[in-house]
């Protein structure tokens, strides 16, 4: 009695468990019950159930209601489906002006406005690919087809590959200084020279033109958040469930709306970046201080003074930062959406591995990866540079960045034109090495890869089996063998231990509606692999923080190679462990394991580094050993931010899992990535990518409502 | 006299949803207490007082006690919840956004605790962001804004940022951009508080010396009670947002209105605070000796010399004319007396 007083805590946790194994047991299979596999559902089965909503049949196995929730929700994809085909096709028809055809046409609002918006960001898009590549587009949709005809002179040439390198190498030492500026000399003479020019410079179109459009709308919205509180309320469950949805569930609504290729890409990528440009842009609002603000009001700024002279200058950092964001984002998003037909290096990628050509794979994901390092470091350079003062400089130190592009540009055009001489009868190398005319390493990794198979490949397929029957199988199945109910239980039983009645009515709703939807089974799978990889993730990422974190430079060290891979589009991270495991789930896993290992051990340096040195000092002089300092101080300390970084490795986690998809997995991801080639799938797609965001909003809710009691409780923030 | 530059008309502040309504059934008498049961906190209580054409008003008062909020009403950073604010003779309340902004543009300065600066902004581009606010070209703005940076003697690091420079000297530029503008009004919001002892001092010597040389019309906040007897020409010591006593630093000192005033006086070395003027008698006696003192010294100046003598002192203003007399004993009293843990 006096421990049960003692831990009241711990004994609901245990009366908790209890119940839920209880539930367990008491409930048995029922007989009816079958995992079903893919494709399946869409036969209809004699023993299956139907009825119908909103005129639409939903089917479904008449299941115990303790074991399987029926799925009440099933009419919700279909009936979005057609909600979005009432909208593009049959709502509100209007007369427009056609220009091709030169009379009104009737077209419905909604279409004509999607189509309008595509042409646009299709001119965009051209425009900066022809600055770059060269081409005929921009000028056509000025003048036309036949003019063109007319003049075959005008063309936009393109620019020469060396201009664009020396560009940016002198954009990287503006922003960043020397060492900046030779690593983006070298990585784009790199993608230069190994062939790799044009789809490095359409995937940079794409990111040219989304960024800025991300920014300014994520700006515009946070400021917008900043100045009302009801916008921001409207906002914010959005944003949460932007910041848990993968990417590339919206992918498959895109489609319905703005069709394939390019503009979809840039429009949805939109949609993915502007929220953390909303929250940053509010964060850094947020900061100014007070007095900043208020010294503003007094020097007689009107509103608008107010916010682009004071706030926004003063909050510098932070929405630079954000801009961070949205470039980062824009290009994993440049990556994925390859999969709706976006040009560029995502698209050789993609081709590659279904190919599965991995050496090509590994030469277009290198390509990635330097470009999202150099884009990255750069962005963050501009952030973090202080302004300078240019009061007393001439005019020559003033403008040297830019007097020195001009000369640049002279010395790039003459060398293309001596190119053109030189090689008269080949490719003009000067000017662009086109693709596959380049250095190609692509048989060398070929070979690397046939010979570890030929090397390791007893030990990789005896370690895959063991894996896969000794541990990923009876995991699944204990999975799938867990009620419903008990799972519910489970779930709105720690929200209730862990944030009282509010937290539990949340995750109880966030958990119904994955219970209620068709695809309960898949959610479960999902839940396992990411599991798997989570836990797996944090144990190396805890433990190699903890090593790190014993030494200066091994922290400094360790957070920049974290730095380093989170950059990386997660697509990138499919191709070496395809190159070691082949296509098999061990593959997705240990590509889940190593994306999700990167914040479990960023977060647990960053939680042990924020110990405040004062209490260091006090323990050791009362005499602690390192240990004792390990396990007494600074665990329970960093804990609550380590518990953050457990988070985020449920969240990196579940990304990797859905993307995982692609090498064949037979969770969400995979309806997901039929859902893409369905023609019906909008619906199916976003409901799906709804339920994936929810499981990780179940865990963001749970762990998020802790950390700040607990952090509340030790008085740290 | 003219018209006073500031004037407060019982000026409430109170925070909370319901404010406006609950002070209209307070009826005047508004009580902390019932209305902090009522979700509301008072912030500023039934303040009334006016401050003339360059008087240095000081409110003092501890964290809490309602000060910088009665500073914000008066600026209008806040909204008054009730009462009337008149600003030479203008009712602050009712102005518009944009007759607000011409005052602030032209008539008030303010100075704040963490000097507040722009940190995307030179030394003098701070000082003539007012300036540039209000329409004025760069080149003049930068031009005024560099006579400026002379009179607070920062010369010399006009371009460097914010970041480069000491606490003491972005206060500087804090100040200098309060001034820019050339403002009647001067609202200095605790300015020295977040600086070390000593610059303190020399900040607020460097200060003295400016108002002597400006003479605006100041409200000063500060929670250094010191700092409000050494610049203050009157006191208002705030407590709970309700001004316990408002009056002359000597009259603080020596007759203390309220138990809350009483505790910050004892501590107080009066030989250093209080003036011949403040505790001579006006009355001349027969009886009285060499030696002549005028009313504006501060006792502890010529306490020496008076103490050595026997006879009573006598005190002439600055035109050599007697007005009063002093008794040695007097001093004694003044200095060591009256106060309950000397005891």
């Amino acid at each position: 009695m006096e421990l049960f007083k003692k831990y009241p805590k711990l004994f609901q946790w245990i009366f908790l468990l209890i119940v839920f194994f209880a539930l367990c047991f008491a409930i048995d299979v029922p007989e009816t019950y079958k995992f079903i596999r893919g494709q399946a559902e869409f036969v209809k089965d004699p023993n299956q159930s139907t009825f119908v909503f909103l005129g639409k049949e939903v089917r479904y196995y008449a299941f115990d209601v303790f074991w399987r929730l029926p799925p009440l929700l099933g009419w919700l994809p279909i009936w979005i489906n057609d909600s979005l085909f009432f909208l593009m096709n049959d709502w509100m028809p209007m007369e427009f002006w056609n220009e091709d055809t030169q009379e009104y046409k009737t077209r419905p609002l909604v279409l004509q406005i999607t189509r309008n918006l595509t042409a646009f960001m299709t001119f965009l898009i051209e425009l900066i690919r022809e600055i770059l590549l060269g081409g005929l587009e921009t000028i056509v949709a000025f003048t036309s087809w036949d003019w063109i005809d007319a003049n075959p002179w005008a063309e936009l040439p393109g620019l020469p590959w060396t201009i664009v390198a020396a560009g940016s190498a002198i954009l990287a030492y503006k922003l960043g200084g020397r060492g900046l500026a030779i690593f983006a000399g070298l990585a784009m003479t790199y993608i230069s020279i190994f062939g790799q020019w044009k789809p490095s410079m359409q995937t940079l179109s794409f990111i040219l033109v989304a960024a800025p459009l991300s920014f300014i709308f994520g700006l515009s919205l946070g400021i917008a958040a900043f100045k009302s509180k009801r916008v921001e309320k409207a906002l914010y469950p959005i944003l949460l469930v932007m910041q848990t949805m993968p990417q590339y569930a919206v992918l498959v609504p895109a489609l319905v709306l703005f069709g394939v290729g390019d503009h979809a890409a840039v429009i949805i990528t939109m949609i993915v970046a502007v929220p953390p440009m909303i929250l940053l842009t509010l964060l850094g609002l947020r900061a100014v201080p007070p007095e900043v603000i208020e010294a503003g009001r007094m020097s007689g700024c009107n509103n608008w003074q107010l916010m682009f002279k004071v706030l926004i200058p003063t909050a510098r950092r932070d929405i630079l930062i954000g801009v961070n964001q949205v470039i980062m984002v824009c290009f994993s998003m440049a990556v994925i959406s390859a999969f709706i037909g976006a040009k560029g290096l995502g698209f050789n990628l993609l081709l590659a591995l279904n190919q599965l050509n991995i050496g090509l794979a590994l030469e277009a994901g290198l390509c990635i990866s330097l470009i999202a390092i150099l884009l990255d470091k750069m962005s963050l350079a501009w952030a973090n540079k202080q302004v300078d003062y240019f009061g007393n400089l001439n005019f020559f130190q003033r403008n040297k960045n830019s007097l020195f592009f001009g000369l640049i540009i002279i010395v790039g055009i003459a060398l293309a034109y001596f190119g053109s001489i030189y090689f008269k009868d080949g490719y003009n190398y000067l000017f662009e090495v086109p693709h596959n005319k380049g250095i190609s390493t692509a048989g060398f990794w070929n070979k690397g890869v046939d010979w570890i198979f030929d090397t390791f490949f007893v030990y990789i397929k005896a370690f895959n089996t063991w894996l896969i029957v000794e541990v990923l199988q009876p995991m699944r199945a204990l999975y799938l063998r867990m009620p419903a109910i008990a799972t519910i239980v489970l779930v709105v039983g720690a929200g209730y231990l862990i944030g009282g009645t509010r937290s539990a009515l949340v995750v109880c709703g966030l958990t119904l509606f994955i219970a209620l939807s068709p695809w309960w089974d898949r959610a479960l799978v999902t839940t396992y692999m990411a599991t798997f990889g989570v836990i797996v993730s944090c144990i190396i990422g805890f433990t190699v923080g903890t090593l790190c974190f014993q030494n200066k430079h091994f922290t400094k060290f360790m957070l920049n190679v974290c730095d380093i891979f989170q950059t990386f589009p997660s697509f990138v991270y499919l191709i070496p462990v395809m190159m070691l495991f082949g296509i098999t789930d061990t593959s997705v896993l240990i590509a889940v394991i190593v994306y999700a290992t990167i914040p479990a051990t960023r977060y647990t340096i960053e939680g042990l580094r924020s110990v405040p040195s004062g209490l260091h000092d006090a323990a050791t002089m009362s005499g602690v050993t390192k240990f004792q300092r390990l396990f007494k101080i600074e665990f329970p300390l960093a804990f609550p931010h380590m518990m953050l970084g457990l988070n985020q490795t449920i969240v990196f986690a579940l990304f990797m899992v859905i993307i995982g998809a692609f090498i064949g997995t037979e969770d969400l991801g995979q309806y997901i990535l039929k859902a893409l080639s369905d023609k019906k799938g909008a619906g199916i797609g976003l409901t799906l990518g709804i339920c994936v965001a929810f499981i990780g909003l179940i865990f963001d809710n749970l762990i998020r409502t802790w950390v700040d009691k607990r952090k509340k409780h030790l008085g740290i923030d | 006299m003219s018209e006073p530059v500031i004037k407060c008309e019982s000026v409430y502040k109170i925070f909370g949803e319901n404010a406006k309504t609950m002070l209209k059934e307070a009826n005047g008498n508004v009580d902390a207490k019932t209305f902090q049961e009522n979700g509301c906190i008072v912030g500023v209580n039934n303040a009334s007082f006016e401050v003339s054409k360059g008087e240095m008003l000081v409110v003092m008062g501890l964290s809490g006690s309602g000060k910088s909020t009665l500073l914000r009403c008066i600026s209008r950073l806040t909204d008054a919840t009730g009462g009337k604010i008149f600003i030479e003779g203008q009712d602050l309340l009712n102005l518009n956004n944009k007759e607000l902004i011409d005052l602030r543009r032209n008539k008030m300065g303010m100075v704040f605790q963490s000097f507040a600066l722009l940190p995307h902004k030179t030394v003098v581009e701070n000082i003539a962001f007012p300036l540039q606010i209000k329409g004025i070209n760069t080149d003049e703005s930068i031009n005024k804004a560099m006579d400026m940076v002379k009179l607070v003697g920062l010369d010399g690091r006009e371009n460097y940022f914010p970041r480069e420079l000491s606490g003491g000297q972005q206060q500087r530029v804090g100040i200098a951009r309060s001034l820019a503008v050339e403002p009647d009004i001067w609202f200095l919001d605790e300015p020295f508080s977040a600086l070390d002892p000593l610059i303190r001092k020399e900040m607020q010597d460097e200060f003295l010396r400016l108002q002597e040389k400006l003479q605006k019309t100041i409200m000063f906040i500060t929670h250094d009670f010191d700092e409000a007897l050494k610049l203050a020409d009157r006191i208002a010591i705030m407590k709970d947002g309700i001004i316990e006593q408002l009056d002359t630093p000597a009259n603080i000192v020596l007759n203390p209105a309220t138990e809350y005033v009483r505790k910050f006086t004892e501590e107080v070395p009066r030989e250093k605070v209080l003036l011949i003027a403040d505790v001579m008698d006006s009355t001349t006696t027969e009886d009285i000796g060499d030696l002549k003192v005028t009313k504006d010294e501060i006792i502890e100046n010529v306490a020496e010399k008076i103490l050595t003598q026997e006879k009573t002192v006598a005190v002439i203003d600055n035109n050599n004319k007697i007005v009063g007399s002093i008794n040695p004993t007097k001093i004694i009293n003044t200095v060591f007396g009256g106060r309950k843990n000397n005891n």
